[in-house]
């Protein structure tokens, strides 16, 4: 399907680019707090986003993602600390961030009592985008989406997918500096988050800011230049993503599996092997840089696991290791 | 692309500025013309909704009316009819309101969460308590011309100032739909839509709009007056019936004061909700 | 059998110790709806007990004083006497119609309560019968309630007026098995509130319940003697007067069970075609 993605950042007003005049991160967040009367989301985080980079936010529910979200968004006021998004301060500038920002929420929040099409329309008029403009651009829209064939349809048959990229299409109708994606692909079928991914990838070559947070390590992995694991309302590491890998886990795992209710009794018998072990409720985990060798070794003593797999290390190694926690449970 | 949102604030959006109230940016009429978009899908409940007032005037106007005869209004003998035409108006924009700015919001608020998507953009909490408002505002104003018309059809309408009537249902309706709308804001389930139903029932039955306010036990006549349907059924009445005093300026002040109280107190309950 | 463990709530055991069936039947579908109802009452009270109260007081009373100095009352009685079972049955239709528009299509659309219960060992007769069996319920409470207070009023002249009672329960659950089976057709709320604004609101006013229908235009009073409200308020109003005759209040009653029964019989096939597929 020759698909031709939306001009992005052209800047209507002809003048220089925010990103252009200026050498100033997208975002920046120093000290950044959230706090809720009965508990603090965001505790202190220093982010910063620079112009052109997919950066993402890596974490369990709870560890203060979409809180950090929502005031990069301007719609949840910093308890304390400081923020600039686009160079602007979100308490006093808020409507003219949000002018600039897209912003795909956790959940999708379409409006079920139109169409596809007047979903694109009527969430440009918000931005006070002329009427003829709107529709232009929610035709390239539609297009990038895949909906065009359902531009008429209602918005409550769609599939989860579908959805989900309307929700993005309707997002990038202000032609946005940043895009902020909560989640993207949560509860999306595997095939549905590849058709997602390969958007997302198309708006990055555009030169579109993406923001995202997700506790998919895989969808960390491929989106993201850059990302910080947060747990906790906390940073736990920063970095890209084949950087964190190599600080804070080896290149390779060997993932074992033993006919026994408790892998932590198993422990003593493969000491030795690697450098470090995870315990996990239903298999150990070796870290080792050559997962052949200590396959070979875990022979020549004689074990013999239900299941043996060696694999490259991924980001749910890395937040293992820095939280001794799963990132999905 | 900060440059809309900056640019496009009108006058009505530096007066708006200058009130007391939540942030927004002066752009509350995109969020009628979304109301305007959906209201294509949904219109015949919508129009469906000015049977109600017509059939409770053919019920009271038909039915009872030949029972009750002549009722004394505003000084002086008419008959039943005319004197329940103007009450009627002015109840159904209250109820119009009241049910446009409770349920379809509750809806909007909790469940289609219309309004997070809305706050992503430029749009602010009073945008959003302004735009519901006015498009409350709108229905009622069309309801209340279409009634208007059938009571002169049947011969409720007495006075050319009855004309006026129209903008005077509006401003009920719009004191109705920003209290309500604030109301809103509290509730947590359907269920709480009871007490709405135990707010509005009794200033519906008892606001002088079936039976002259001297009917009532001289204890309560104070207590009927406070009430803001009262007002609007006052104000409503002497313009159909054309006897205009100093009385028409305490029901409109009356009602002005509960819009304002009730805009401006949406918006910040907006904003609590949804920008925390 | 040998899952009593996982189901031991629904399997009942028979007389002689053994497993006797699988589901708790409509009375499980009731009890679920009474839990909801447990914890909503006091809302639904002051709608269901509170607003026949108000209807009474300003229609019978207020309105009644220009009724009763312009007619000389209706039919010899003064207007509050005339309205009063009118205000019962009126009452029993809106808590008919409250209890199976929304719930229902709820029930299947929005949090999907029918799917869960019709995975169990429950059918679909069971869901209907057991929903009705709650609207039962409340349709009793409220009359009983309204009727005790219009009693206390003095506008219930005869004894035979307890037998109201039932008779508008009869009346609200002839209108509500029908309008269940109307809910559970429709594919989304916009038809509810056609119904309560072309069904229920000119019932409600032009049923004979506020003014007798010998003052509506002629044609119309055949139509009012179609709808079950127009029987449900002649019956009532014969027995709050004690001018009832045995004859007339079986061929009311017999009407009305004939509405509750089709209602009934299309609410099963409906919601059978809607939920088994």
């Amino acid at each position: 399907m020759p698909v031709e993605p939306p001009q992005v950042p052209a800047d209507p007003t002809g003048s220089p680019t925010y990103e252009s005049a200026t050498r100033e991160p997208m975002i920046r967040a120093r000290g950044l707090v959230k706090a809720f009367d009965d508990f603090t989301a965001v505790d202190g985080i220093d982010v910063e986003v620079r112009p052109g980079e997919a950066f993402g936010f890596l974490g369990p529910n709870g560890a203060g993602k979409s809180s950090t979200m929502r005031m990069i968004g301007c719609v949840s006021p910093p308890t304390a600390g400081e923020l600039t998004v686009l160079g602007m301060d979100p308490r006093t500038d808020g409507p003219r961030i949000r002018a600039g920002l897209g912003v795909v929420p956790q959940r999708d929040s379409l409006d079920e009592e139109l169409t596809v099409e007047e979903n694109i329309w009527v969430y440009g008029r918000y931005f006070g985008l002329p009427r003829r403009l709107v529709r232009e651009r929610a035709a390239e829209l539609l297009e990038f989406a895949q909906l065009t064939d359902r531009a008429r349809s209602v918005v409550e048959p769609l599939s989860g997918g579908m959805k989900r990229r309307l929700t993005i299409a309707r997002a990038l109708v202000n032609s946005p500096r940043i895009l902020l994606l909560d989640e993207p692909t949560t509860g999306l079928d595997p095939q549905a988050r590849h058709v997602l991914w390969d958007r997302l990838f198309r708006l990055k070559r555009e030169g579109v800011t993406l923001v995202l947070t997700t506790h998919y390590m895989d969808e960390a992995e491929q989106l993201c230049d850059r990302l910080v694991v947060m747990d906790h309302g906390r940073i736990v590491a920063e970095g890209s993503p084949s950087a964190l890998i190599a600080q804070h886990s080896t290149r390779e795992v060997l993932e074992l599996r033993f006919d026994t209710a408790d892998h932590a009794a198993r422990l003593g018998e493969v000491d030795g092997i690697a450098e470090r072990v995870e315990v996990l409720p239903d298999r150990l985990l070796l870290y080792t840089a050559d997962g052949e060798a200590a396959q070979s070794e875990l022979h020549r003593r004689g074990l013999e696991p239900l299941a043996a797999l060696v694999r490259r290390s991924t980001l749910e190694d890395v937040f293992l290791h820095l939280t001794g926690r799963t990132l999905v449970d | 692309m900060a440059a809309p949102a900056q640019g496009r604030v009108g006058v009505a959006g530096r007066l708006a500025r200058a009130l007391p109230v939540p942030a927004g940016a002066g752009m509350a009429r995109m969020l009628v013309e979304r109301n305007y978009r959906s209201f294509r899908r949904t219109w015949v409940i919508i129009v469906s909704g000015f049977f109600e007032p017509v059939f409770f005037l053919f019920a009271m106007g038909v039915g009872i009316g030949s029972l009750v005869g002549d009722v004394e209004a505003d000084g002086r003998l008419v008959p039943y009819v005319v004197f329940v035409a103007p009450a009627l108006l002015a109840a159904s924009a209250m109820n119009g309101a009241v049910f446009d700015s409770t349920t379809n919001v509750f809806f909007k608020l909790k469940y289609a969460k219309l309004y997070d998507s809305v706050l992503a953009t430029p749009l602010g909490p009073r945008d959003v308590a302004v735009g519901e408002i006015a498009w409350a505002l709108l229905r009622g104003l069309v309801y209340s011309a279409a009634f208007l018309v059938v009571a002169a059809l049947a011969g409720a309408v007495t006075s050319p100032l009855a004309l006026l009537a129209v903008p005077a249902a509006t401003l009920i309706g719009w004191a109705f739909a920003s209290i309500g709308m604030a109301a809103t804001t509290y509730m947590r389930t359907w269920a709480d839509f009871d007490y709405v139903q135990l707010a509005i029932l009794p200033m519906f039955l008892f606001s002088a709009t079936f039976f002259p306010l001297e009917t009532y036990p001289p204890a309560l006549q104070g207590v009927v007056q406070a009430t803001p349907l009262f007002h609007g059924v006052a104000m409503v009445r002497d313009l159909m019936l054309g006897q205009v005093g100093a009385d028409l300026l305490v029901h409109v002040t009356y009602l002005v004061v509960l819009g304002l109280v009730g805009t401006a107190w949406t918006a910040r309950r907006i904003e609590r909700l949804l920008l925390r | 059998m040998a899952r009593t463990g996982t189901s031991a709530a629904r399997v009942t055991q028979d007389a002689d110790g053994g497993p006797a069936r699988l589901t708790g039947g409509w009375q499980a579908v009731t009890a679920h709806w009474l839990a909801k109802y447990r914890r909503v009452w006091f809302g639904t009270a002051i709608t269901s007990f509170l607003s026949p109260l108000l209807y009474l007081a300003g229609m019978g009373y207020g309105l009644g004083m220009l009724v009763d100095r312009g007619a000389g009352g209706i039919d010899g009685v003064p207007y509050v006497v005339f309205v009063a079972p009118g205000v019962l049955a009126a009452t029993t239709l809106q808590v008919a119609a409250g209890e199976t528009t929304f719930s229902v299509m709820g029930s299947i659309k929005w949090d999907r309560t029918y799917h869960g219960m019709l995975a169990t060992p429950l059918g679909v007769r069971d869901v209907v019968r057991g929903h009705l069996a709650y609207v039962l319920v409340r349709l009793t409470m409220a009359a009983v309630v309204f009727f005790g207070v219009a009693a206390a009023l003095g506008t219930v002249r005869s004894w035979w007026g307890l037998l109201a009672v039932p008779v508008a329960v009869l009346g609200g659950l002839a209108f509500a098995s029908c309008c269940y089976a109307y809910s559970a057709s429709l594919t989304n709320d916009r038809g509810l509130a056609l119904m309560f604004r072309f069904v229920v609101m000119p019932m409600t006013l032009f049923s004979g319940t506020f003014f007798p229908i010998a003052q509506l235009p002629g044609w119309l009073q055949p139509v009012a003697w179609l709808t079950p409200l127009w029987h449900t308020v002649d019956a009532s109003r014969t027995l709050f007067l004690g001018t009832a005759d045995p004859g007339g209040i079986l061929l009311h009653v017999g009407y009305l069970v004939l509405w509750a029964a089709g209602g009934y019989l299309a609410a099963v096939r409906v919601l059978h075609r809607r939920m088994v597929v």
